[in-house]
Formats: structure tokens, C-alpha cells, sequence
């Protein structure tokens, strides 16, 4: 696994850094595995997306990397997953903290039933921040960041549930950037949403590329192929574990696939 | 055309079926109510409400009586409500899903089918004896707690199990700790659900004569309980002596005592509607 990549969708040609690293990673649920020898570095700053048909562990994978399949009793992962070098998997590592680094986006939109401004203030007032005035300025700053700022600024004391769809997910994504996480994942984040929503989406993802190294999981080719800047292919092994078939910048997966069911998969023969 | 015809009969009988059983479970509540209110409204007056009886109950007004099945109350929601809503809040996020767990539950299922008398045993042997507090308003309380507590238990698990899964992993997924989780996401979804149940299961330790009887509720004591560890008046088991061991009893102070005591378990019921009627409002 070389460790910088050229990526093509930002205009500047520039090598980033490897941000996140999966070095032969195995994940058991109980004796199912779910996947198998998955090696790869995800560049910083930039966006990975995984794509593969239903039930090929696109979210398991995704979830490698905060820990919440850990959620899913008798969970098991073997190998070494690293952010920043760092393996997270380690006994010494608080899982809190790294979830702190490490924001999620669902699938479906998932704001609290509290008002706009007591979502987004959530986290950093669970890690401490009291003073009204910080809580305030991280508010609009991360509602700023996800593009929902001047559409809700008149209504923060309302219920987050009364918000559009599209408007649901950009909040749970600013209340993902009010921790200043360094990663953010997302599952399947436009899944739920229209056209014009899903498009605001993206053009906030490749606005957040910029600061934040995001991975976005999507059953959408032209999504995939629209934002990201690395894909990566995965696929069920003959007994259903997921495998990686394919990771390269996105332009070559799209326009020279190496393998020859990746070219199966984009081109729609299957999935 | 017949099969129709036998269709929207078919149908006719049916609804008529459905209403008539309705009808059965109703009416007769209904008149119970009415009855109640018929026969036991002349005792209802303010000297009955605030004045202690005189005359073995015949004279003079149950304001002991009310205030004990108050304190009975509270002495049972403070003991009840904290244990139980720890209990599910353990049962429903912590204990792992294996035999041990499974039995607990069950356990609890089965703690809230145990006749009320046999709790009232239990309390005697526990709380009178055991730990020396006498028949007492604490022994009472503490007996009705446990009554309480599988109730206030199943319901509390039921409203946590009850809240999506998809508000904790947003939670978590922004690195808050599980207990913070609970206590921010999870506990402020599920407390309508937390709080009606505990308010029925309150209502029904009101409305218990036999736990009670064994463990200090006085025959008569026409005066207001001075500590906990004193013996005290209560509505139900007032309302079963004065029916069942005065002679000569005036039917009407009778049925007004039926009439206090359903009053008080009723609004108890009335309020745990409005509260989880008002949170589905709410829409949460």
C-alpha cells in the first residue's frame, strides 16, 4: 500500500496524507464474517467512496473506523485499523474520544427531538462547554458550515423534527462539525433524500473535503463518481463475507476499472 | 348479489357483537360510578373531609384516613420510583441479552402477578420483624414499594426499549458517552412512558387493603400519623371496617368513604392519560 495519492477532482494536483488505514482487517458477527483482508489508506482531506451491491459490509466497514460495531453484540475485529497512525483498536484507547475525532452521518436523518440550537449544542455541551455564548458561536459556526445557517437562523428554538428532510440531514451534519471531529462518515447520507436535497448534500461534502477527511458510503455510482475523489469497490466472497475488489482514484475505477467486476458492477450488469 | 347481501349481514352482526361487548364492560362501571356518587354524596361535606372520625368511624369525618393513604403514597413513590427506574434503565441498556437477565426479567413479570397479601407477609416478616419497624407507615410504605417496583420496572424498560436506536447511535457517533446518552437522549424520550406507569402503579398500592392490614394500617386511630414509624389510618382498609366490622354504620358515610377513595385512585388515572396523551402531542 503506497502511502500518498494523487487526487484528480480537486483542481490542485496535490499528495495527501493517509488519514485512515486499514491493514488486513477481518470483522467477525459472532461466526459470520462480514469482512475479510480489507487493507487500505483513506487520504486526508479528501472523499473516499465506498460503493458495492446491498450486504457487501459497506457499513461495517464504515464503521471500522468509529468503533460502533461494537454496538452489535459479539462484534470482533481482527487486524489493525489507524488514524493518524495511531491503532484504535488498542485496549488504551478511549472509544469516546475517538468518536469525538470521528463523526457519523446516517442513513437516516437523525436529529434529537429538542430544538435546532440544542442539537447542534448537544455534543459540546456533553464535553463540557456551558458558557451561552460559546454554545452560540459554535451554533452558528457549525450550522454556517453545513449550509443550513440561513435557512434556520430565524427558527433555532424550534424542533429539529420540523425541519425537511434535506434540512434534518445538514443538521445532523452540523451537529457532527460542532465537535471539530477530523473525520466524518457517512452512511448512505442522501438515501433518504430528493434530488435537490441529495445536491446540496454534495456540494456541502466537497465544501467539508477541504478541512475534513470524509468517507461516504452510497448505493449511487453517479454520486460516488460526482464527489469523491477515491473509491473504493467492495463485494461478497462466495460465503457473503465482504472483500475489496478495487480501490483508485475515482476518475480510473470509473473510466478503466482493473477488475473486471467492478466494470460489472458501475456498468449496471449487476447489483 | 346474495353473496353480497350475505356479506353486509355477516358484517352487521358483527359490529353489533363487537358494540354489545363493549357495552357490557361499560355500563356496568358507569353505573357502579353513578351508583357511588347516588348513595354516598350526602357524606361528602367539609367536616367529613377534615375532621377525624369519632364513634368507631360513625361520626365525625376520614381526614386521617385520606392523609394516610397520602403519605402511604408518597412513602411509595420515594421508594419505588428511583429503584425502579435504575432497575430498568439497567435491564434495558446494560444487562447483557443471556439466561441470567432472562430470568431476572421474568422474575419481575412474574413478582407483579403475586397476590397482594402475600406481599403483605413478606413486609411482616421483613420490614415489621426482621428489621424491627413496627407496624408502621415505613413498613407499609416500603411493602407497597415492592409491590410497586415490578410494575414501575416493566413499564420504565418497556418506555426505554421504546425510544429509536437511531437517537443513541447519533449520540454516541459524536463521541458522548453512553450513560450521557442515557441521561440526555434516552431518559427525557422515555419519562412520559416512565411517569404514567408509575403513576398507575401508585394508584393501585392506593387502592391495596390486604398488604396494609399486616403490616400497620390502625382499625381506628382518630389522629394525623407524627413519625414514620407510626401507625396510621388508610381509605381502603377504613372503608373495609366501617363496612364489614361497625354495626349500625350509616349506609351513606359508607359509601361516601367508596366514594373519596375512588376519587383519589380515578384522578390518579386521569393524570397519567393527560400525560402521555399531551406527550404523544408533543409527537415524541
Amino acid at each position: 500500500m503506497t502511502t500518498s495519492y494523487t487526487l484528480q477532482n480537486n483542481k490542485i494536483t496535490h499528495m495527501n496524507d493517509i488519514k485512515l488505514m486499514a491493514e488486513r482487517v477481518n470483522l467477525y458477527y459472532g461466526t459470520f464474517q462480514a469482512l475479510r483482508n480489507i487493507s487500505l489508506g483513506i487520504p486526508e482531506r479528501a472523499i473516499t467512496a465506498v460503493i458495492g451491491p446491498s450486504g457487501c459490509g459497506k457499513s461495517s466497514f464504515l464503521r471500522l473506523f468509529n468503533r460502533m460495531n461494537e454496538l452489535i453484540p459479539y462484534a470482533r475485529v481482527e487486524g489493525r485499523v489507524e488514524i493518524g497512525g495511531v491503532s484504535i483498536y488498542e485496549k488504551s484507547v478511549n472509544v469516546v474520544e475517538l468518536r469525538k475525532r470521528v463523526g457519523m452521518v446516517f442513513q437516516k436523518p437523525n436529529p434529537f427531538p429538542m430544538s435546532v440550537f440544542d442539537n447542534v449544542a448537544f455534543g459540546p455541551r456533553r464535553h463540557g462547554v456551558s458558557s451561552r455564548s460559546q454554545l452560540e458561536d459554535i451554533v452558528q459556526r457549525s450550522l454556517r458550515q453545513a449550509a443550513l445557517w440561513d435557512e434556520v437562523k430565524d427558527k433555532l428554538g424550534q424542533s429539529g423534527l420540523a425541519l425537511s428532510g434535506g434540512q434534518q440531514q445538514r443538521l445532523c451534519i452540523a451537529r457532527v462539525l460542532a465537535v471539530e471531529p477530523e473525520v466524518i462518515l457517512m452512511d448512505e447520507p442522501c438515501s433518504a433524500l430528493d434530488p435537490i436535497a441529495t445536491l446540496k448534500i454534495e456540494e456541502l461534502m466537497r465544501n467539508l473535503s477541504e478541512e475534513y477527511t470524509i468517507i461516504i458510503v452510497t448505493h449511487n455510482m453517479q454520486q460516488a463518481a460526482r464527489v469523491s475523489d477515491m473509491s473504493a469497490f467492495l463485494m461478497m466472497d462466495r460465503d457473503r463475507a465482504g472483500i475489496l475488489i478495487e480501490y483508485a482514484p475515482t476518475r480510473e475505477v470509473f473510466s478503466r476499472p482493473k477488475d473486471r467486476r467492478t466494470e460489472d458492477y458501475i456498468t449496471g450488469r449487476f447489483g | 348479489m346474495s353473496n353480497i347481501a350475505a356479506r353486509q349481514t355477516s358484517q352487521r352482526y358483527a359490529y353489533g357483537a363487537l358494540i354489545a361487548a363493549t357495552a357490557i364492560v361499560v355500563i356496568p362501571i358507569l353505573c357502579i360510578i353513578v351508583y357511588m356518587i347516588v348513595s354516598g354524596a350526602g357524606a361528602i361535606n367539609w367536616e367529613f373531609l377534615t375532621q377525624p372520625p369519632s364513634q368507631a368511624g360513625k361520626a365525625g369525618g376520614i381526614l386521617p384516613a385520606i392523609l394516610g393513604t397520602f403519605y402511604l403514597m408518597l412513602g411509595t413513590l420515594i421508594f419505588a420510583l428511583p429503584i425502579g427506574v435504575l432497575a430498568g434503565i439497567y435491564l434495558s441498556e446494560y444487562a447483557g441479552d443471556n439466561w441470567l437477565t432472562r430470568l431476572i426479567n421474568l422474575a419481575i413479570i412474574n413478582l407483579a402477578g403475586v397476590p397482594s397479601i402475600v406481599f403483605g407477609l413478606f413486609g411482616l416478616g421483613l420490614f415489621v420483624l426482621a428489621f424491627k419497624f413496627g407496624m408502621s407507615l415505613l413498613a407499609a410504605s416500603l411493602t407497597l414499594a415492592c409491590q410497586a417496583l415490578a410494575m414501575i420496572i416493566t413499564t420504565s424498560r418497556e418506555a426505554i426499549l421504546a425510544v429509536p436506536g437511531e437517537y443513541r447511535e447519533g449520540s454516541l457517533a459524536i463521541g458522548v458517552s453512553k450513560w450521557q446518552t442515557i441521561r440526555y437522549v434516552v431518559l427525557p424520550q422515555a419519562m412520559p412512558g416512565i411517569i404514567t406507569g408509575a403513576i398507575l402503579a401508585l394508584s393501585r398500592a392506593a387502592g391495596e387493603t390486604a398488604p396494609i392490614l399486616v403490616v400497620g394500617a390502625a382499625f381506628f386511630l382518630p389522629r394525623l400519623p407524627t413519625s414514620p414509624f407510626d401507625q396510621f389510618m388508610a381509605l381502603p382498609y377504613h372503608l373495609y371496617t366501617v363496612s364489614a366490622h361497625v354495626p349500625g354504620m350509616p349506609k351513606v358515610t359508607i359509601w361516601g368513604v367508596a366514594l373519596v377513595l375512588l376519587c383519589v385512585v380515578l384522578s390518579f388515572n386521569i393524570l397519567a392519560t393527560v400525560i402521555r396523551l399531551r406527550s404523544r402531542q408533543r409527537g415524541i
